[in-house]
């Protein structure tokens, strides 16, 4: 699946994560900006590239500014992006 | 036991991740009016994942989709459905062959993801003056109807009167809908009462709805949702009463009497069917007590 735009999802409010993608060329690219990286930035990292391969996305630029989501909703957020960035 | 439903805007984690936590028997996940145009999808994907991944301590979850003359409803029930929602709210319910419309649609969704037919069931929201006048035979439209619920803000809008706290100008709607209800075997819920710092007026509202028969009470508030069940709950008395109602009963039939009179009074049997309907309620609340009863 080809990230064709850029695209956003998600917001800056408590336990939501706000997420930006756009087109790439060298396999996954991904900017993580989080109030709790030095314990879950790893994981984060871990959750966005399951949901992309899930999705099909080997390929694409991401910023995710997360503030203290859970796996569920960054899982939502990304995924929303990816399909905003299909142009769905 | 379904007496309290709270609401939650369908594309706020902060609030659908707290929800179960909030003491509602059911959580409405809201996809229509709590979520704007251009976020949809993300709202719907949101519901879905929070569906899929949260503990949701054993409330209730009902989704209200968006109404079938808009383009998400679909969209809606594709994803939503994937996760086995207890009901689709349907909003602004008209006439039964909007409840046919959904039905057909998510029958064919049932059928694609292999549940069973009817797994997901409809409580219809009706909220304008079609919907009233046409509540019967929205309820009795399709066996996947399980409730209809009243929303009086559209429905007053529709009306063209002033919404007020006293509800005067919605009272032939409530009795309306529940008599429609209860004509078509349905629970039957109220509308939330939308002041949310007016303690005292919940409760008479709540009490109201409950002498006319509501099965309970929708909020928007989590303030509200304590007294909404308090309401909607049976009292020690009532339960008392009703065990004492179905030990009557069983004295009765072992010593071969027809007639059984409690404390003067006879038994007949609408009596007998609210102390069964109260016991069972007690006992899920985990208040009854341990009696064998018929």
């Amino acid at each position: 699946m080809e990230i064709l735009q850029k695209a956003y999802a998600g917001t800056l409010e408590s336990s939501d994560a706000y997420v930006e993608i756009e087109p790439g060329t060298q396999g996954i690219q991904l900017e993580l900006n989080s109030v709790v990286s030095q314990q879950f930035g790893q994981s984060i990292r871990r959750l966005v590239e399951e949901v992309l391969t899930d999705l099909g996305v080997a390929n694409a630029k991401l910023f995710i500014a997360d503030r203290g989501a859970l796996d569920c909703v960054i899982r939502a957020r990304v995924e929303t992006a990816v399909m905003r960035g299909k142009g769905e | 036991m379904r007496r309290s439903m709270l609401f939650i805007p369908g594309n706020t984690p902060n609030l659908l991740i707290n929800g179960a936590y909030l003491g509602a028997d059911a959580l409405i996940f809201d996809l229509e009016d709590a979520v704007s145009p251009d976020e949809k999808d993300s709202a719907r994907i949101l519901v879905r994942n929070i569906m899929k991944y949260m503990d949701l301590r054993g409330c209730e979850v009902i989704v209200r989709i968006n109404s079938i003359d808009t383009d998400y409803w679909k969209k809606d029930l594709d994803q939503i459905m994937t996760q086995k929602p207890d009901l689709i709210m349907l909003p602004k319910t008209g006439r039964a062959e909007d409840v046919l419309t959904a039905d057909a649609y998510m029958s064919e969704v049932e059928r694609r993801l292999g549940l069973a037919p009817n797994t997901v069931r409809l409580m219809p929201l009706i909220e304008t003056a079609l919907g009233v006048e046409n509540a019967y035979a929205i309820a009795s439209a399709s066996p996947r109807v399980a409730a209809i619920f009243l929303g009086a803000e559209d429905l007053t809008a529709d009306l063209r009167c002033k919404r007020t706290k006293g509800g005067n100008e919605i009272a032939y709607a409530r009795s309306r809908m529940v008599s429609a209800a209860r004509a078509a075997e349905v629970d039957v819920y109220d509308t939330p009462f939308t002041d949310v710092n007016d303690d005292e007026g919940i409760r008479v509202d709540a009490e109201y709805a409950k002498s006319l028969g509501f099965t309970g009470k929708a909020s928007i508030s989590p303030r509200h949702v304590g007294v909404i069940n308090e309401v909607f709950s049976p009292s020690q008395k009532d339960i008392e009463y009703a065990y004492e109602v179905m030990d009557a009963i069983r004295q009765a039939h072992e010593q071969g009497r027809g007639a059984i009179a409690l404390h003067g009074k006879m038994i007949d049997a609408p009596i007998v069917q609210r102390a069964k309907q109260t016991i069972a309620m007690a006992e899920e609340m985990g208040v009854g007590k341990a009696v064998h009863h018929e």
